[in-house]
């Protein structure tokens, strides 16, 4: 699996990912500076985790901007599959790639902890590998992670497999407590209308090695390159 | 053109025989310009006029050590052809006038100083001292430094991997807040400030210049009175966005060979990095200030060169090579600017618009640097506690009290708010004894890690300042050590009430040498560090709180032991020996409202051998958990294991000998006491364990085994690890709930 991740001023989660991507697909990934007209032929196109333009105006707003936009919606128009994390979540949604937005967190304090995942959805290219229902534990770090959309969109959102991920508790369940950041429906990913295009906010780059204190991260991985190869 | 009367120099914080010095430096009446460089350069928070005597007696070399105290920060050998770069930096004062402001832009200086050396900064610590939980600016004030802290650090990617927050009521007026960077940088591709060559470029790079925080240096170098509030237009704005960028930006161009010298501008901004750069090159500066990149209009060369504007760095450039750098600094989107040149002079000379605006002497300025040998007293010794007169508690409910309390319950609602794992290195997080990161791009099959810790016992600074510092030294030191980590070096941050008071001068002198006793004794020179004075409000001081931080080299990252307990039947070993001081105690300050008795004191022999025993056992693969006993005493680390690793144990606390029941020693002396160098262990096999501890000559007993759900004490009963974690993580997010429902 040949992948480009984009670097915005501000990015600060690219190398964990590259380090992911690597580890799962064997390739070292190209990394894209946002000034960029043109991306490389690739399989996959990643926006990483950071503070894109120290998240001004509102997080993602001003990267979703940036030249190398534009090549990226060309490519996922075309059906190149694109994964946002975090900041890349955020710069997905301002870019309306993916429907919604990610508000402050309902605290309005950061988060750092870890998160438990629950599988929406697994029949897509990203999720393939994975069971509908499976959990998996990763960190989240965000301000700005509280996915809002409109009562139609998230009946659509449910009603066509658009919902990735939930924050659950421990027992698999949606509760307030295992909600980090007040996202509705307790919503932690979603994917675009054809499942082409996943943006998450919790890091699964930052749990694929023992020494992360868990490798739950590295299945998501090792699924996506496996349907991308 | 000012006059400058009386009143002004006054103003500008200088004593009427300093003033006398300038006119003798200058040979004439300075302008307001000249005055206000004379002010920042000789403040004392850029010359440690009161400290630099006692400074100079600490032990600063070693064989692992690159670069000692005098640059922006201490370097460190750790093989492999890496080195460690990195400092501790008080924000104390702005904090407390604006703390979210305040706390970030202490994160953005320090950052500064450790990569203007070439280090990419790889973890962030903070030691953090707020008032007493009661006084109504408290909540205030931990929300907005936390978020501030947060804010800055989370967004330039750097992890926040460990820190400690105390809260005492003679913090109520002046809080503390010190940060803490740590770097990695190629061995061989260290960055220094001496300026080098006639004629070179001086360039500018960064964020524009503004007029904030004009006269920040002097206001931290004043005691606070009624006014204090007002001080706010001085407190500098962070952008850590464009740190970020000139983060990435300097590294770049530091990967070639344009740069001669690098300085941050700090305290006192474009005077002290162009002043230090010439004194330290032994050349002259010519700056023409009309050049700097301004953010506001009409602003005056007094202005410019007093802003401390944030995240802006002054260079040296090899000639020709300015279109290159220019290259890379607008590629990041920062301002770029060529503002003078280096000459032979000797002198500083400033220009505005092609008129001289000042022009000083730099080596006479910077050599006559006052220089005090203030007064001090020693404090004296306090009264021993007698502990047999306490009245006898339930241990177990002391224990829930004491897990619950300011100074102990869980910090988890400050550390959730930094990126603790951004960099994908982190491998202990906090909340640990101390923050342990891989060493990233070693060499295939090294698993090398770093190990930093931030720590110091004020109470016990008062006490008995010359234990307190050794003690500082010491805990530091274990600290590493409990997480394997063979220490390497220290920075001092020297926070102290006015040195003009022979009491408090007597507390520095105090701190200083019991922390250059244990730095030699453990092998650990302070290789940078910063001093905060003046920390008064209306004449009372903080307690004395010379914080150290600390960093250790890790062998193989992963047999870094946690503190939690990671399964059942695992023997507890207590090692170190334990006398039961209860004197300074939080279990006496907690239980029984009293804040007295001597310290415990620290025998550093005893320390040594303690800290290597349990690094040679970690080594070894002998540890599955392990815990420096502190705060609290062993019934408090024992409860913190069992609480990380939500699982139960049963102690049983080492018999008495003869001696120590001749002096009737309570049991809480047993449980609470905070005697020095003493560890907690579990392990699979305690028999290799204690015939270690004999073979190295310290105290070692076996005291009980990890298993179920609930802490027993044999003879006292059994609390469940469940209501231990309610008291001891529900304090603070209850604490601070309170804010809003106050609001």
């Amino acid at each position: 699996m040949r992948s480009a991740v984009i670097v915005f001023p501000g990015s600060n989660r690219e190398m964990d990912m590259v380090a992911a991507l690597e580890q799962a697909s064997g390739r070292k990934p190209a990394l894209v500076w946002h000034k960029d007209s043109e991306l490389p032929e690739v399989d996959l196109i990643v926006l990483p985790g950071g503070f894109s333009h120290g998240d001004y105006l509102r997080a993602g707003a001003m990267a979703a901007n940036s030249p190398v936009m534009n090549e990226v919606r060309r490519r996922a128009e075309k059906g190149v599959p694109v994964l946002g994390v975090c900041n890349g979540f955020q710069i997905l949604t301002e870019a309306r790639l993916l429907p919604g937005a990610l508000m402050r967190n309902a605290s309005l304090r950061f988060v750092c902890r870890n998160v438990t995942l629950r599988v929406e959805n697994a029949q897509t290219l990203f999720t393939g590998a994975l069971e509908a229902g499976q959990r998996m534990t990763v960190p989240c770090a965000h301000m700005d992670g509280n996915y809002f959309a409109d009562d139609d969109t998230l009946k659509r959102l449910e009603d066509t497999g658009g919902v990735a991920f939930r924050y659950v508790d421990a027992a698999g369940e949606t509760t307030d407590e295992a909600n980090p950041n007040g996202s509705r429906d307790s919503i932690a990913g979603v994917f675009n209308e054809t499942k082409t295009v996943l943006g998450l906010m919790p890091h699964p780059e930052d749990a694929v090695d023992p020494l992360h204190g868990g490798t739950e991260g590295r299945a998501l991985f090792a699924g996506i390159v496996k349907a991308l190869s | 053109m000012t006059e400058i009367t009386p009143e002004i120099v006054a103003e500008h914080g200088l004593k009427p025989e300093e003033y006398d010095k300038v006119l003798e430096i200058m040979g004439r009446e300075p302008n307001l310009v000249e005055l206000g460089i004379f002010s920042v350069m000789w403040s004392e928070h850029c010359s440690y006029k009161s400290s630099k005597v006692w400074l100079k007696k600490l032990p600063t070399t070693g064989p692992q050590v690159i670069c000692g105290p005098g640059e922006n920060a201490g370097v460190v050998d750790l093989g492999d052809g890496l080195a460690a770069i990195f400092k501790i930096e008080s924000h104390n004062h702005p904090s407390f006038i604006e703390p979210y402001q305040g706390a970030a832009t202490g994160v953005g200086g320090i950052l500064r100083d450790v990569f203007t050396m070439g280090a990419r900064p790889i973890m962030n610590l903070n030691a953090l001292r707020f008032g007493s939980p009661e006084h109504p600016k408290t909540r205030h004030l931990l929300s907005g430094v936390v978020a501030g802290i947060g804010g800055y650090g989370n967004c330039v990617g750097i992890p926040t991997v460990a820190g400690e927050v105390n809260f005492h009521p003679a913090y109520d007026g002046n809080i503390l807040v010190n940060a803490m960077t740590v770097g990695l940088a190629p061995a061989d591709r260290i960055f220094y400030s001496a300026a080098a060559g006639a004629g070179n470029p001086v360039v500018y790079v960064g964020s524009k210049t503004g007029r904030d925080g004009i006269h920040g240096a002097t206001m931290a170098s004043a005691e606070f009175g009624e006014d204090s509030e007002e001080k706010r237009p001085t407190v500098q704005v962070g952008d850590p966005f464009t740190e970020k960028l000139l983060i990435e930006a300097c590294l770049e161009l530091m990967a070639t060979d344009a740069i001669v010298a690098i300085q941050d501008m700090g305290a006192a901004g474009l005077t002290s990095s162009s002043f230090e750069m010439a004194s330290k090159g032994g050349v002259g500066v010519e700056l023409e200030l009309d050049r700097v990149p301004l953010r506001e209009e009409g602003m005056t060369p007094y202005e410019i060169m007093l802003s401390e504007s944030q995240e802006r760095m002054l260079m040296v450039l090899k000639p020709g090579r300015e279109e290159l750098a220019r290259g890379i600094f607008e590629k990041w989107d920062l301002d770029f600017a060529v503002i003078g040149r280096l000459t032979e002079t000797g002198k500083m000379v400033l220009k505005w618009h092609g008129e001289v605006a000042g022009e000083l002497p730099i080596d006479p300025l910077a050599l006559a640097s006052p220089e005090y040998e203030r007064p001090w007293t020693a404090s004296e010794p306090p009264a021993p506690l007698d502990a047999a007169a306490l009245p006898e508690r339930d241990p177990l409910e002391a224990l829930e009290r004491l897990v619950g309390s300011p100074d102990l319950a869980s910090r988890r609602w400050i550390w959730e708010q930094y990126d603790h794992l951004v960099m994908g290195n982190t491998v202990l997080r906090p909340g640990a004894d101390a923050g342990v990161v891989r060493l990233p791009d070693l060499p295939e099959g090294s698993r090398k890690g770093l190990a930093a810790t931030v720590d110091c016992t004020p109470r016990y600074c008062l006490a008995d300042p010359v234990q307190g510092g050794r003690q500082a030294i010491a805990e530091a030191c274990r600290n590493l050590y409990a997480v394997g980590a063979r220490p390497l070096a220290v920075t001092n941050n020297l926070n102290f009430g006015n040195p003009e008071k022979p009491a408090i001068m007597g507390q520095l002198v105090g701190c200083l040498q019991g922390m250059g006793e244990a730095c030699r004794a453990l092998d650990a020179p302070v290789v940078s560090g910063n001093v905060s004075l003046y920390n008064e409000t209306e004449g009372r001081a903080i307690l004395p709180t010379p914080t150290i931080g600390a960093i250790g080299l890790v062998e193989d990252v992963a047999r870094v032991p946690g503190a939690a307990f990671p399964e059942a039947g695992l023997s507890l070993v207590l090692i170190g020996e334990t006398r039961g001081a209860l004197g300074q105690s939080l279990y006496l300050r907690e239980l029984e409202s009293r804040e007295e008795g001597a310290p415990p004191p620290v025998d550093l022999e005893a320390e040594r051998l303690a800290g290597e025993l349990v690094l040679a056992l970690i080594g070894e693969g002998r540890v599955a958990a392990c815990h420096d006993l502190s705060d609290g005493g062993l019934l408090v680390a024992a409860a913190e294991m069992a609480m990380a690793g939500n699982l139960g144990c049963s102690l049983e606390p080492p018999a008495q000998d003869a001696d120590q029941a001749a002096a009737k020693t309570p049991l809480a002396a047993w449980l609470f006491g905070e005697d020095q160098g003493r560890y907690l262990l579990a392990t699979a096999d305690a028999e290799a364990v204690l015939a270690a501890a004999r073979g190295a000559g310290v105290p070692a007993a076996r005291i009980g085994e990890t298993g179920g759900d609930a802490l027993t004490l044999a003879g006292a009963g059994t609390i469940s690890v469940a209501r231990l974690r309610r008291a001891h993580e529900g304090w603070m997010p209850a604490y601070m709930a309170a804010e809003l429902a106050a609001d």
